[in-house]
């Protein structure tokens, strides 16, 4: 029980450390932050009064202090472009963007594992090679280039599909994930290549071990022996599940201006190019606050179901 | 004499050889990317247009004989922009990688061998590895004025932190090692050690490490540019011409698809050499990386 709660309490100087980040990263760049946000036409005095407004003239520590208090009471501030609050502007755009994580994810998952084994079980034969073939391409080809061409082959030439746009899934779950199969394939095809690359070496791994070669002097078939290995190979596994998730957030940045999602990548990219400071600060916070509880969950997951690390 | 080079001979060839077939991924990926470099340098004398040279009425052509992988919506010539661009995901890819390498083996060092400093820089890292790279690279590009130089500061600083986790375990390990023990015994300075001890032993992953990050600088470069938060859009980049093409899918898709091809090509050939290098370098690290 010790050990759990110092897993979690560890997850708070990483916090502490990304919010630094983020509250430091306007006031690294060379230049006035105030004439940042401004933008290439503000004038003297709209500079002057932007920086009092947003109290940009007190000093460094006050100013951090200032922001980490109204974050750690939720509020992420105001949109300067808006003037919408940054939370509500966030939780407009949170449903595509979570949409593509989880379906992409649910595709990755279901398809690589399978997949990884079958190319341990097989190694060196030419299921592997296709199955690393892929991996390596996968890594290489850019997103963008393959979500192009699937709307170009499937959306333009085939017309199976819709070429862009999001549907709600109020609006029904047929048509909410018509719009979602392209941009989710497009993204899963990176996540599954990770995925597949990390099931085969662990597997393979695990597959020298005696406990396989008793299971399988015994009798057992091969589905048995490779639920053994896969039990076994469970925990490497996850955690590249967790450490993808960096991965696959930002692709989904990537993903949502190639198939016009309007997402939460979409809002960034449009809050760079209107200076609005909060916006993008609020979604790096989220970002890596996802990435951080996702990473502690499978971690306290290993802590509950595998009793070596139980003790 | 003649029977005895004979006799030499042949094993030394086999053994060359069996080098080479023992590593096709090293060799196909080392030709793939001198090809793509020799296509950069030559871009002047291979460019069949100025990649600038803007022809209203000659837009969206499809590719022919006089443009060879058409044109886009200015009537610009891809065929030639494709090949300057090359030049930007290389400068990238080479400066990101040299970059992020050097700031690494210097924070990670730092962290391995200067216990009161350890802490410090790990937590800092360990909140750089928290946020997702490209939103990070993002971010950056948000607060400073869109050139190639803060490209590559805004792609290096998110690498910087997998430099340091892979320097600082490996010093963690060769500090408990006999011959750093002994230079340290007989009195070596810790710079000197550093420079003449550890990092030598430290160069078969940092050059694998390095590669690796090479092929993500060039992809995350272009992803940026193609977002419209990269390189300017003047300069001919692979991502900027992506970005240009995006609403032509329809009409115009060679605009996107060539240097998209281009763009893949250098990528795997980046990683397929990574990949060489580490089963040529260390077959032990084929489990780390």
């Amino acid at each position: 029980m010790g050990s759990i709660v110092q897993r979690v309490v560890a997850t708070l100087p990483v916090m502490a450390v990304v919010a630094l980040i983020v509250f430091l990263l306007i006031h690294l760049s060379p230049g006035d932050p105030a004439a940042l946000i401004a933008g290439d036409l503000a004038s003297t005095d709209d500079i002057a009064r932007l920086r009092t407004s947003l109290g940009l003239d007190l000093p460094l520590w006050q100013q951090f202090l200032i922001w980490a208090g109204k974050l750690a009471h939720g509020d992420l501030g105001t949109s300067i472009f808006t003037q919408v609050p940054v939370s509500e502007l966030l939780a407009q755009r949170l449903e595509p963007t979570l949409s593509i994580a989880l379906v992409t994810m649910t595709l990755s998952i279901v398809l690589a594992i399978p997949l990884g084994t079958l190319a341990a079980y097989r190694a060196g034969s030419w299921v592997d090679r296709l199955v690393m073939l892929f991996a390596v391409l996968a890594f290489s080809v850019p997103v963008f280039l393959i979500g192009y061409l699937l709307i170009y082959t499937f959306a333009i030439v085939l017309q199976w599909l819709p070429v862009q746009g999001y549907v709600r899934l109020s609006e029904g779950i047929g048509p909410w994930l018509r719009n979602l199969l392209l941009p989710c394939v497009n993204l899963a095809l990176v996540y599954m290549a990770l995925l597949t690359r990390m099931t085969r070496a662990t597997v393979l791994e695990v597959l020298q071990e005696d406990y396989i070669r008793t299971a399988r002097a015994k009798g057992l078939g091969v589905l048995a022996v490779l639920g053994h290995a896969l039990r076994n190979a469970a925990i490497p596994i996850a955690t590249t599940v967790g450490v993808g998730i960096a991965l696959l957030i930002g692709g989904v940045v990537v993903t949502e201006t190639v198939f016009a999602i309007p997402g939460i990548g979409r809002l960034v990219i449009d809050s760079v190019q209107r200076h609005d400071y909060p916006v993008i600060q609020s979604v790096l916070l989220l970002s890596a606050g996802v990435y951080v509880m996702i990473n502690l969950l499978i971690d306290l997951s290993y802590r509950l179901f595998d009793p070596r690390i139980r003790d | 004499m003649a029977a005895s080079t004979t006799a030499l001979q042949p094993p030394v060839v086999a053994g060359r050889w069996r080098w080479l077939r023992k590593h096709p991924t090293l060799i196909l990926g080392g030709l793939l990317l001198i090809a793509v470099a020799v296509i950069a340098l030559a871009a002047p004398a291979l460019a069949t247009h100025d990649p600038q040279d803007i022809d209203p009425l000659a837009r969206l052509q499809p590719p022919s004989a006089d443009h060879r992988f058409g044109t886009d919506a200015l009537g610009r010539d891809v065929y030639s922009r494709a090949v300057w661009g090359g030049r930007v995901s290389l400068v990238v890819g080479i400066t990101v990688a040299l970059l992020s390498t050097a700031i690494g083996v210097v924070l990670g060092l730092l962290a391995g061998f200067v216990r009161p400093i350890e802490g410090l820089v790990m937590r800092v890292m360990d909140g750089l590895m928290a946020i997702p790279g490209i939103l990070l690279a993002i971010a950056l590009m948000a607060v400073t004025r869109a050139s190639l130089t803060t490209v590559i500061v805004a792609i290096t600083v998110p690498e910087v932190p997998r430099v340091v986790r892979l320097v600082r375990s490996l010093a963690l390990t060769l500090r408990e090692q006999l011959f750093v023990e002994a230079a340290r015994a007989i009195g070596t300075r810790l710079p000197q050690i550093l420079w003449r001890h550890v990092l030598p032993n430290m160069m078969a992953p940092l050059i694998v490490q390095a590669t690796f990050i090479a092929a993500s600088a060039v992809l995350i470069e272009a992803a940026l540019s193609f977002l419209g938060v990269g390189v300017p859009a003047q300069i001919p980049s692979w991502g900027n011409m992506m970005a240009e093409g995006r609403n032509f899918v329809a009409v115009a898709f060679h605009i996107i698809l060539y240097p998209g091809i281009l763009l893949a090509l250098t990528v795997l050939a980046i990683n397929l050499l990574g990949d060489g290098l580490r089963d040529a370098l260390d077959p032990r690290l084929a489990r780390q990386l």
